[in-house]
C-alpha cells in the first residue's frame, strides 16, 4: 500500500506538469486580452497600452512566460494580478472562505441529506417518499442554477423581504446575532447547490442500494435472523457506500472551484467569481493559478478516493 | 492635441465616464455651517450611519490613473480628489484641491490660453494629517505624464509643456500651445492628485506596484478602512477632511459585481442599497421597476454623447494601397450628386423609432441631432428642422428626381453606379437591432444595405483594416463624446487630420471629410477667445457637419444610468464627471 501511494504521487507529479503547461499554453493562445479592458475607452492611446502591455511582460513569447511562471511557482510564488495588481495568493485567500462557507457547506448538506434519502427511497422503492425523492432529485439536477437562484431570490428577498441577496463578505461573525445574519445571507446560495447536490448523490446511493438489495449475501444476512435495520445498515449500506465515497471525494475538489454561476447571481465573492471574472478580463496569472490548483486538488482526491476504497472494501488490494 | 479618439461604449454598453466633469454645487464653501449642497439640512459629520454603493461591476485596483474602468476610478473618487470637478452645466466646480476655478476674468488663465494657475485651499490635508502641497500636484502630474508609468489617465496629459510649484500652495500649468480646453488638466476623473509622500518609492514602471494603489491616502471625504479587489470597498469618513461637518456617513460600503437588473432591483424594490449604477436593462423590466419603487429614482444624465453613423468621402473599394486614401472619392457621397445622397440617406434615416424601442424612450437615450450637444450654450437649433424629418418615400423621390433610377434588383443606380453601402459597428445587441432598423427604411428609399458587425476590441484601434479608423466601408457608426470645450472634438474633422496610411490611422477624422469653410471656422476657434464668439463658432461647425450630412446623429445617450435612493440628499448629478464627484455632499 506505501509502495502503491509512493508510486501514484511520482506520477501525480509529470500530471501536473503536463497540465499546468496545457492550461497556460490554452490562456495564452486564447483570443482574450489583458488590454481589452481598454480597448473600448478613448482616454487610453495606444501607446500607453503598448506601454502597459509591456510592463505586463506580455511582449515575451508565451513558452518563455510559461517558463518564467513555473519557476516563479517553484518559490511559492503565484504571480500579480495583471487587473488589481495585487498577489494572486491574497486574492484566492480572501476568497476562499466566501466559497468554503457557502459551496462547502452546501456540499456537507447535501452529502448528509442525499445518503438517507438516497436509502430509505432504495428500501421503500416506489413509495410515496420514494416518488416524492425522486422528483425532486430530477428537478434537482434538471432545473438550471441560475434559474432556481433568481427565483429564490424574486420570493424570498424581494416579495418576502426575509433574505438579503447581496452578499456581504465584511461580515464577522462574533456572535448569535451575526452568525444569525451569515444564515441568512447564505440560506439561499446554500440550498440552490444544495438541492443539486443532493439529487445527485441521493440517485446514486439509491442506485447502489437497489443493485446490492437482491444479492446473495443479504439474504444470507437475512436468513441468519438479523433484524431488518441490521441487514440495511450494517452490510447493505456499507457496501452500497463504497462508490458513493468515491463519489463524494472526487466532488471536493470542485467545492474549492467555487460556484461560477450560483456565486455571481447572489454576488459571493468566491473562487468560482474570481475565476469568471479573470478570465473575461484576460487576467491570466489569476486563471493560471486557479486552474493549476484545483488540477493539483483533483489529481489528490483522485488517489485518496482510491485509498479510501482499500480501506473500505477489504477485498481489494492495491500492491 | 491629440483629438480623443473614437470610443464608445463598448460591447458592455458601459458608458466611460468621459474625460473629465464637475460638480454644480457651489463648491461650498468652507463654512462650518454643514449644510448639504442640497438645502438647508444641518448635519455634522458622521451623523449618518452607512452609505451602500452597488455596482455590478467590482472595483479591482484604487489609484484613478491605473484604472480599468469606471468602477476604478469611481471607487477611488472618494478619496482621490483631483483640482475641481466637471459640474451638471459643464463647467468647472472648485469642489476638489482649488480654492476657486482659475478664469481669464480672475487672472488664473492667461488671456493666450496658455497658462493656468491653481491655487489650492488653505489648511488643506490628507487623510494622514500631513499638509497638501503644490509638490504632490507637480509629482501626480510628472507621474501620470511619464510614459513608462503608462497611466490609463495620460490622454489628458498631452500637449501639457509643465507644471511647476510657484510656491507650497500655487500650481502653474503651461500648455506647449494655446489651449481653449485649458481646463484639460486638473479637472475630473483624469486628476487625482496622488499623495508624492506614499508614491515616491514608486515612480514610473514600479507605480503599478504599490501598495498603495489598494489604499491610497487621499484628501477626500473619505478614507479606505478595507478593500478586497473584485468584490467590496470599505470607507470610513476622513476626520482630516477639510469640511469639519462633512461627510455626513460614518462608513461607505461600495460593493461590486452581479448584474444590472438585480442591481436595480436591489434598489427599486428591496431598498438594500441607496445607489445602483449604471442599470442598462431592457427597458420593459426596468420601466415598471421604476413606475412601482417608492423607495428611489432614476438618475438618466446626459453629456455629450451621440450615437452617430459617419459617412465615408473615400473610396473604400480603390484598388491597393489606395483603398480609403483621401486621394480617393467616395463613388457616390463624394461628387456631383454627394450632397443629395447624402441628404437622402439622413431623410430614410428614424431615429425616434431607435430611441423609443432601442433606448427606453428617455431612460439611456433620446433622438438627437448635434453632435455638439450637452453644453446649453453650445447646443444649435438650426438643424432642429431638418433632423425632425423621417421620410424614405421623399428620400426616394430625391434620389429619382436626381436620376439615380431603381433598377430591377430595387437598388438605384446611375450612370453605372450602385446605391450600394456597407455599414459598420461593433458587435453589440442594441447596435446591430439599430443596424436593422437602419437597413429596412435605407432600401425603403433604394439603397442596399449590407451590415457588418466587427468585436469592440477590433474595431477601437487603429491597426486593424476592420476598425473605425480605417474605415474601408461606406458609412459606419459608434458612439464617441466630448470634453467641456469642444474643440479638440471639433478639429477631428479638419482636413489635417484625415486619417490615412502616411499617419498610421492615428488621426480623427475618419471621415475623410475636407471641407475649407470648416477649417477656417475651427482655425478661428483655436484663436477666439471671446465666450459668445466662441459659443457662435462652436454651433456653426457643428451646423455644417449636420447640414452638409458628413455625420448624422441617431441618439443622445445618457452618461449617467443610475439609480438612487429616495432617501439620499444632496447629489447633483453630472454627465462631465465621475458618478461620485460630489459624495461629500451627500446625506439622508
Amino acid at each position: 500500500m506505501g509502495r502503491y501511494i509512493l508510486r501514484r504521487v511520482l506520477i501525480a507529479v509529470p500530471t501536473i506538469i503536463v497540465i499546468s503547461f496545457v492550461v497556460y499554453a490554452i490562456l495564452a493562445l486564447a483570443p482574450t486580452d489583458p488590454l481589452s479592458q481598454f480597448g473600448a475607452d478613448p482616454r487610453v492611446p495606444p501607446e500607453v497600452r503598448a506601454t502597459i502591455r509591456t510592463s505586463l511582460g506580455l511582449d515575451d513569447p508565451w513558452p518563455v512566460r510559461y517558463v518564467k511562471w513555473v519557476s516563479a511557482l517553484g518559490r511559492g510564488d503565484f504571480g500579480i494580478s495583471f487587473m488589481s495588481h495585487s498577489p494572486v495568493m491574497s486574492l484566492i485567500q480572501q476568497r476562499l472562505p466566501n466559497t468554503l462557507a457557502v459551496v462547502g457547506v452546501a456540499y456537507v448538506i447535501g452529502v448528509v441529506l442525499a445518503i438517507p434519502i438516497g436509502m430509505i427511497s432504495a428500501v421503500r422503492r416506489y413509495s410515496l417518499f420514494d416518488h416524492v425523492a425522486t422528483t425532486f432529485a430530477f428537478i434537482g439536477f434538471s432545473v438550471p442554477t441560475f434559474f432556481t437562484g433568481i427565483l429564490l431570490i424574486i420570493v424570498f428577498s424581494i416579495n418576502l423581504r426575509w433574505f438579503p441577496f447581496i452578499y456581504d463578505s465584511n461580515l464577522q461573525i462574533h456572535d448569535i446575532g451575526s452568525f444569525f445574519d451569515q444564515v441568512k445571507q447564505s440560506i439561499m446560495p446554500i440550498t440552490v447547490l444544495a438541492l443539486f447536490d443532493t439529487a445527485t448523490i441521493a440517485r446514486y446511493t439509491r442506485a447502489e442500494m437497489l443493485e446490492h438489495l437482491p444479492l446473495d449475501y443479504v439474504r444470507t444476512a437475512r436468513s441468519k435472523g438479523l433484524r431488518e435495520q441490521v441487514v440495511i445498515l450494517r452490510h447493505v449500506l456499507r457496501n452500497s457506500l463504497i462508490p458513493v465515497v468515491t463519489l463524494v471525494a472526487l466532488g471536493i475538489p470542485a467545492v474549492f472551484g467555487g460556484a461560477i454561476v450560483t456565486e455571481q447571481i447572489f454576488r459571493v465573492p468566491g473562487i468560482g467569481e474570481l475565476l469568471v471574472r479573470s478570465i473575461g478580463d484576460g487576467d491570466t496569472p489569476v486563471v493560471a493559478a486557479i486552474l493549476l490548483i484545483f488540477a493539483v486538488l483533483v489529481v489528490s482526491f483522485n488517489l485518496i478516493a482510491d485509498v479510501l476504497y482499500a480501506v473500505l472494501d477489504p477485498r481489494i488490494k492495491y500492491t | 492635441m491629440r483629438w480623443r479618439s473614437a470610443l464608445a461604449v463598448s460591447f458592455t454598453a458601459v458608458l466611460l465616464a468621459s474625460a473629465c466633469a464637475t460638480p454644480g454645487t457651489p463648491g461650498t464653501g468652507p463654512s462650518g455651517s454643514a449644510a448639504g449642497s442640497g438645502g438647508g439640512a444641518a448635519f455634522k459629520r458622521g451623523d449618518g450611519g452607512e452609505l451602500k454603493i452597488l455596482y455590478w461591476q467590482a472595483p479591482t485596483i484604487l489609484n484613478p490613473h491605473q484604472a480599468t474602468g469606471t468602477k476604478d476610478s469611481d471607487s477611488s473618487r472618494l478619496v482621490v480628489e483631483p483640482l475641481a470637478s466637471w459640474g451638471p452645466d459643464a463647467k468647472p466646480v472648485a469642489n476638489g484641491l482649488a480654492k476657486e476655478i482659475p478664469t481669464v476674468a480672475n487672472g488664473g488663465v492667461s488671456s493666450d490660453f496658455t497658462t493656468v494657475t491653481w491655487k489650492l485651499k488653505d489648511g488643506l490635508k490628507w487623510s494622514d494629517g500631513s499638509p497638501v502641497t503644490a509638490d504632490d500636484v507637480v509629482f501626480t502630474f510628472t507621474q501620470i505624464h511619464d510614459p513608462a508609468t503608462a497611466s490609463t489617465t495620460e490622454d489628458n496629459t498631452e500637449g501639457v509643456k509643465s507644471v511647476t510649484a510657484k510656491d507650497a500652495s500655487t500650481v502653474v500649468l503651461t500648455y506647449d500651445e494655446p489651449n481653449p480646453n485649458f481646463y484639460q488638466w486638473g479637472v475630473g476623473t483624469c486628476c487625482g492628485i496622488l499623495q508624492k509622500a506614499q508614491f515616491a518609492n514608486f515612480t514610473g514602471a514600479k507605480m503599478k506596484d504599490a501598495p498603495g494603489n489598494l489604499k491610497p491616502i487621499g484628501t477626500g471625504p473619505y478614507m479606505v478602512t478595507d478593500f478586497k479587489p473584485g468584490d467590496v470597498v470599505t470607507y470610513a469618513a476622513n476626520p482630516n477632511f477639510r469640511d469639519p461637518n462633512k461627510p455626513y456617513f460614518k462608513t461607505v460600503n461600495f460593493k461590486g459585481g452581479g448584474d444590472a437588473e438585480s442591481s436595480a432591483r436591489a434598489l427599486f424594490q428591496t431598498g438594500d442599497v441607496d445607489y445602483a449604477w449604471n442599470l442598462q436593462v431592457a427597458a420593459n423590466i426596468l420601466q415598471p421597476m421604476i413606475s412601482s419603487s417608492t423607495k428611489g429614482k432614476m438618475l438618466s444624465v446626459y453629456g455629450s454623447s451621440v450615437e452617430r453613423i459617419l459617412l465615408n468621402f473615400a473610396d473604400p473599394n480603390a484598388a491597393g494601397d489606395a483603398r480609403g486614401e483621401p486621394t480617393t472619392k467616395h463613388p457616390f457621397f463624394n461628387g456631383a450628386d454627394g450632397l443629395t445622397v447624402r441628404k437622402a440617406l439622413a431623410l430614410a434615416t428614424d431615429r425616434k423609432t431607435v430611441a423609443v424601442q432601442l433606448y427606453g424612450d428617455g431612460l439611456t437615450g433620446k433622438p438627437g441631432c448635434n453632435i455638439i450637444t450637452g453644453v446649453p450654450d453650445f447646443e444649435s437649433t438650426a438643424t432642429t428642422s431638418f433632423c425632425g424629418q423621417f421620410d424614405p418615400t421623399a428620400a426616394a423621390k430625391m434620389l429619382d428626381d436626381a436620376g439615380w433610377k431603381l433598377g430591377s434588383d430595387n437598388v438605384r443606380a446611375k450612370g453605372g453606379v450602385k446605391l450600394k453601402i456597407l455599414y459598420q459597428t461593433t458587435v453589440n445587441a442594441v447596435r446591430q437591432a439599430t443596424q436593422a432598423i437602419m437597413k429596412t427604411n435605407w432600401e425603403k428609399a433604394g439603397f442596399s444595405v449590407e451590415l457588418k458587425q466587427v468585436p469592440a476590441s477590433t474595431f477601437f484601434t487603429n491597426t486593424s483594416p476592420d476598425g473605425a479608423n480605417h474605415f474601408w466601408a461606406d458609412v459606419e457608426m459608434f458612439t464617441n463624446n466630448s470634453d467641456p470645450d469642444p474643440t479638440s472634438y471639433l478639429n477631428g474633422w479638419t482636413t489635417k487630420q484625415i486619417a490615412q496610411k502616411s499617419n498610421n490611422w492615428q488621426t480623427g477624422n475618419y471621415n475623410r471629410y475636407s471641407n475649407p469653410q470648416f477649417d477656417g471656422i475651427i482655425d478661428q476657434l483655436r484663436k477666439e477667445t471671446d465666450s459668445a464668439k466662441r459659443a457662435t463658432l462652436i454651433k456653426q461647425a457643428n451646423d455644417i457637419l449636420i447640414l452638409d450630412v458628413v455625420i448624422i446623429p441617431i441618439v443622445t445617450r445618457t452618461q449617467v444610468t443610475s439609480a438612487i435612493s429616495n432617501t439620499i440628499k444632496g447629489n447633483v448629478p453630472t454627465g462631465w464627471d465621475s458618478e461620485m464627484y460630489n459624495i461629500q455632499d451627500w446625506y439622508k
